[in-house]
C-alpha cells in the first residue's frame, strides 16, 4: 500500500496550458495502465462538472478542470443592472393603469416607452428620471419595471371611483412641481385614454398661443423610432411625428424594461396643494349591476361552461344564476341543442377572455382550447382525471359535475328547487 | 334598452346636438356613416325625436351627410326632415375653433359625439379640446342615456369586461358614445332627401399649423412581438425554447366527495375574489 503523494510542480504544470511540460502532466483523465499492464477505466473522472453544473465530457484529449461541486449553477434570472439617479434633471411621467392594483403588461410597455425617452433626452447620466404617478399608494414592482422616482397621489384621490377632475387636479399639481418633459398614459377607454385626453387639452390650451407643435398630444402611438413617433390615425394611416409633450400608447409600444433595476424613490410633493373643483361636473354614482347573460360572451370576466359531462341541464342554468356567472359550452352541449349557438366557446364559436373560467364536464378539445387561451384563471370540473382540459386548469376538482354544482349552489344558500317548481319557468337565451 | 325619462319642458328648450363625421366601412373602406357618431345620432334620436340637430365640420359633398339625414325617421310625433349645419372647412383645417364657435352661438347644451373619427388623424381629442375650451363637462364611453332633467344627465359609462357605471354630468356637456352603445336605425333614402343641409355662413377656417411637419403613411401592420429568452447560458435559452408552454400544471383535486369539493371550489373564487368574499351572515347557512 503506498501513500498518494502529490508533486507541486506536476501540479502547477497541469493547471497552467501554457506550461510547456503540461501535456506531460496533464491528467490521464480516466484510463490509463496499471503496473499489471491492464487498463483502468475511472468512470467517475469521465467527464468534469461544467460551470452550469452539468458534466461535460470532452473527448478532444485537453484535460478539463473540475469544478468544485455546487459551484454556481445556472441562475434562472440573469442579474440586473442598478441604476440610481440622486438628482434629477428632467422627468418623464408614466401614469399607469394598475387593473386591480397591480402592474399589467401595457404598464410594464409604457415604462418601457418611457425608459426609451429617457435614453432619447441623454439617459441616466444626463439625469433624467421615469417618474411614475399611481393614484395608488402601494404598487409592487415598479422598480423592475423601470420607474427611478415615484409619486403618490392616492392622498388626493379616491382610487376606486371615477373622479376625472379631481384626478386631472392632481395631475395638473405634478405638473408645476415637476414639468415633465412627457406625460405617458395608456391609450384605453375610460381609464388612461380619457384621462390622457383632458391633460392634453388642458396644456394645449395653456400653449396655444404658442403655436408648439409638440402641444398637440400624440394619441395611439405604437412605435418610437429614431425620435419620432408612430400614431395610427383613420383610414389605415399611420402618423410619423415629432415628439409631442403627451403621448397616448398602445399595447406593446416598446419593449419592457429587462436588464436594469431602478430605485422608485417616493417623491414629496408637499407644495402647493391644489384641490379638486368643490362641484365636479362628473360625479361617479357607483356601478351598475350587469345581467350576465346580456354581457357579450366574448367579454364576460366570469363563464360557466358546460360540455357533454353535464347531464341535469336545470341544476346548471341554476348554479350560473346563482354564481353570477355567464353560461358558456363546448360544441357538444350546442349540437345536441341543449344551449344556443351564441353560447359557445372555441375555435367555431367564440374566443373568451374571461378572468374565470369555469368548465363542467368539457374534456377539451383542442379547438376549445384555442378559444380560452385568453383566459386568465381556468377551473375544470371533470371525471376523467385524463383529460386536456384538466392539463390546461389551474384548479382542477376530479368529480361528478352536476353533484359539485348542486353541492355548490346548497352551499351558498340558495339550493335548486325542486323539479315540480323549475318546470313552470323556461330559460330564456338571448340571442345575441 | 329602456327608454331615457325627460321631463318634457326640459326637453322643448334643450338643444340637443350630434356632431357628426364621415366614416370608412372597417371592411370595404366605402365612405359612409361613422359607426360611433351612427350611435350617438341613433341616442340624440331617441332622447330628443326630430329636433335633435346635427352638426359636421367638413365638404359639403361628403357622402356620409345624406346617411346620418336619413336616420330621423320613425319618430314619435310630427317628425319633420333633419336638420344639420355645415361648417365648411377644407381637410387640412382645424375643425376646434369652428366647432367651439357654432356651439356656442347655437346655444348648444347637450352634444353627443362617437370617441373617435374614422377618417383623418382620428385621435379622439376633439370632444376634449372643445370642452376645455367653452367650459364644459365631458364624458367618454357613454353606452346610454338614463335621465335628462335640470341640469344634469345621467348616463351608463361602458367599463371593459361588460360592465356598466353611472355617472351624472352637468349641463351644458359633450358626451362620447362608445361602441356598446344601441344599434344605429337604418337610414332611409326618403328622410335623407327631405333632410336639410344648411351651410353656416360668416365662418372662416384657418389651416391646422400643428399637423404641418407630420408625415401620413399608410398603415404598416404592427410587428408581432418575439418571445425573447435574456440568459446569458444557452442552456436556459435551449430549454426555453424547447419547453412545452401548455405544461404548466395545476393544483388537481380527487377523490372529495361533492360537498368537499364544492367547498373547495367556493374557497378557490373566493380567494380569486370571483365571488364576493363571504360575510360573516353567511358562515351559519355554508357550514349547514
Amino acid at each position: 500500500m503506498s501513500v498518494r503523494r502529490l508533486d507541486p510542480h506536476a501540479e502547477r504544470a497541469r493547471r497552467n496550458r501554457l506550461h510547456p511540460r503540461h501535456l506531460e502532466f496533464a491528467r490521464p483523465a480516466w484510463r490509463w495502465t496499471s503496473a499489471d499492464g491492464v487498463t483502468r477505466i475511472n468512470p467517475h473522472a469521465l467527464g468534469a462538472i461544467g460551470p452550469n453544473g452539468i458534466r461535460r465530457i470532452d473527448r478532444s484529449g485537453a484535460s478539463v478542470e473540475a469544478a468544485a461541486a455546487g459551484g454556481p449553477q445556472a441562475s434562472a434570472e440573469p442579474s440586473r443592472r442598478q441604476i440610481t439617479i440622486d438628482t434629477p434633471t428632467a422627468y418623464v411621467a408614466v401614469v399607469p393603469e394598475l387593473p386591480e392594483g397591480r402592474l399589467s403588461d401595457h404598464d410594464r410597455d409604457l415604462l418601457g416607452l418611457a425608459r426609451q425617452l429617457a435614453e432619447a433626452r441623454g439617459g441616466a447620466e444626463a439625469g433624467v428620471a421615469v417618474v411614475a404617478v399611481t393614484f395608488q399608494a402601494e404598487v409592487a414592482g415598479l422598480e423592475e419595471a423601470g420607474a427611478d422616482r415615484r409619486v403618490d397621489l392616492s392622498s388626493r384621490v379616491d382610487a376606486d371611483s371615477y373622479a376625472p377632475e379631481a384626478r386631472l387636479a392632481a395631475l395638473a399639481a405634478v405638473e408645476t412641481a415637476l414639468a415633465p418633459a412627457h406625460w405617458i398614459f395608456a391609450d384605453d377607454f375610460p381609464g388612461g385614454g380619457d384621462l390622457g385626453r383632458r391633460l392634453a387639452a388642458r396644456l394645449a390650451l395653456a400653449s396655444t398661443a404658442s403655436g408648439d407643435a409638440s402641444a398637440r398630444a400624440a394619441t395611439r402611438v405604437w412605435q418610437f423610432a429614431d425620435g419620432q413617433t408612430l400614431s395610427r390615425a383613420g383610414d389605415r394611416q399611420d402618423i410619423q411625428r415629432d415628439l409631442a409633450r403627451v403621448l397616448l400608447a398602445l399595447p406593446e409600444c416598446a419593449e419592457p424594461v429587462s436588464e436594469t433595476r431602478h430605485a422608485a424613490t417616493l417623491l414629496d410633493l408637499d407644495a402647493s396643494v391644489s384641490e379638486a373643483p368643490a362641484a365636479p361636473d362628473v360625479i361617479d354614482r357607483g356601478r351598475v349591476a350587469v345581467d350576465p347573460q346580456q354581457i357579450p360572451l366574448a367579454q364576460a370576466p366570469f363563464i360557466l361552461s358546460a360540455g357533454r359531462g353535464v347531464s341535469d341541464w336545470d341544476g346548471y342554468h341554476h348554479a350560473a344564476k346563482v354564481l353570477g356567472a355567464s353560461e358558456g359550452a363546448s360544441r357538444v352541449a350546442v349540437d345536441d341543442g341543449y344551449m344556443p349557438r351564441a353560447r359557445q366557446v372555441g375555435a367555431t364559436g367564440t374566443f373568451v377572455s374571461a378572468s374565470c373560467y369555469v368548465a363542467v364536464g368539457i374534456s377539451g378539445a383542442v379547438q376549445h382550447l384555442q378559444g380560452i387561451t385568453k383566459c386568465q384563471r381556468v377551473v375544470a370540473i371533470n371525471s376523467d382525471p385524463s383529460c386536456d382540459m384538466v392539463k390546461r386548469a389551474d384548479f382542477a376538482i376530479i368529480g361528478d359535475g352536476d353533484a359539485v354544482l348542486a353541492a355548490v349552489c346548497a352551499q351558498l344558500g340558495q339550493p335548486q328547487p325542486e323539479r315540480g317548481d323549475s318546470r313552470h319557468e323556461e330559460v330564456h337565451h338571448d340571442a345575441a | 334598452m329602456t327608454q331615457p325619462e325627460r321631463s318634457a319642458s326640459v326637453a322643448g328648450e334643450a338643444r340637443v346636438v350630434a356632431l357628426v363625421s364621415s366614416g370608412r366601412h372597417p371592411v370595404s373602406g366605402r365612405a359612409g356613416r361613422a359607426r360611433e357618431d351612427a350611435r350617438a345620432v341613433e341616442m340624440g334620436l331617441a332622447l330628443a325625436g326630430a329636433s335633435l340637430h346635427l352638426a359636421h365640420a367638413g365638404d359639403a359633398e361628403d357622402a356620409a351627410l345624406p346617411e346620418y339625414l336619413g336616420m330621423f325617421h320613425g319618430l314619435e310625433g310630427a317628425g319633420g326632415p333633419g336638420e344639420l349645419s355645415l361648417l365648411p372647412m377644407a381637410a387640412g383645417d382645424d375643425a376646434v375653433p369652428l366647432l367651439a364657435s357654432w356651439l356656442e352661438a347655437y346655444g348648444a347644451n347637450l352634444v353627443l359625439t362617437g370617441q373617435r373619427a374614422e377618417c383623418g388623424e382620428g385621435s379622439g381629442l376633439l370632444p376634449y379640446l372643445l370642452a376645455e375650451r367653452l367650459g364644459w363637462a365631458v364624458a367618454t364611453g357613454v353606452a346610454a342615456i338614463e335621465h335628462y332633467a335640470g341640469d344634469r344627465v345621467t348616463v351608463l359609462q361602458a367599463l371593459p369586461q361588460g360592465q356598466r357605471r353611472r355617472l351624472e354630468v352637468r349641463l351644458p356637456c359633450l358626451l362620447c358614445v362608445d361602441g356598446v352603445a344601441p344599434m344605429p336605425r337604418q337610414s332611409a333614402f326618403g328622410p335623407s332627401r327631405r333632410g336639410r343641409v344648411e351651410a353656416v355662413a360668416n365662418i372662416t377656417a384657418e389651416p391646422d399649423t400643428l399637423q404641418a411637419a407630420w408625415q401620413w403613411q399608410p398603415a404598416r401592420a404592427r410587428p408581432k412581438r418575439l418571445k425573447v429568452v435574456k440568459s446569458t447560458n444557452a442552456r436556459d435559452r435551449f430549454k426555453a425554447a424547447a419547453a412545452k408552454s401548455a405544461a404548466s400544471g395545476g393544483q388537481v383535486l380527487t377523490d372529495l366527495t361533492p360537498d368537499e369539493a364544492a367547498q373547495k371550489l367556493i374557497d378557490y373564487l373566493r380567494a380569486e375574489k370571483v365571488l364576493p368574499a363571504v360575510q360573516p351572515g353567511d358562515e351559519g347557512q355554508s357550514s349547514a
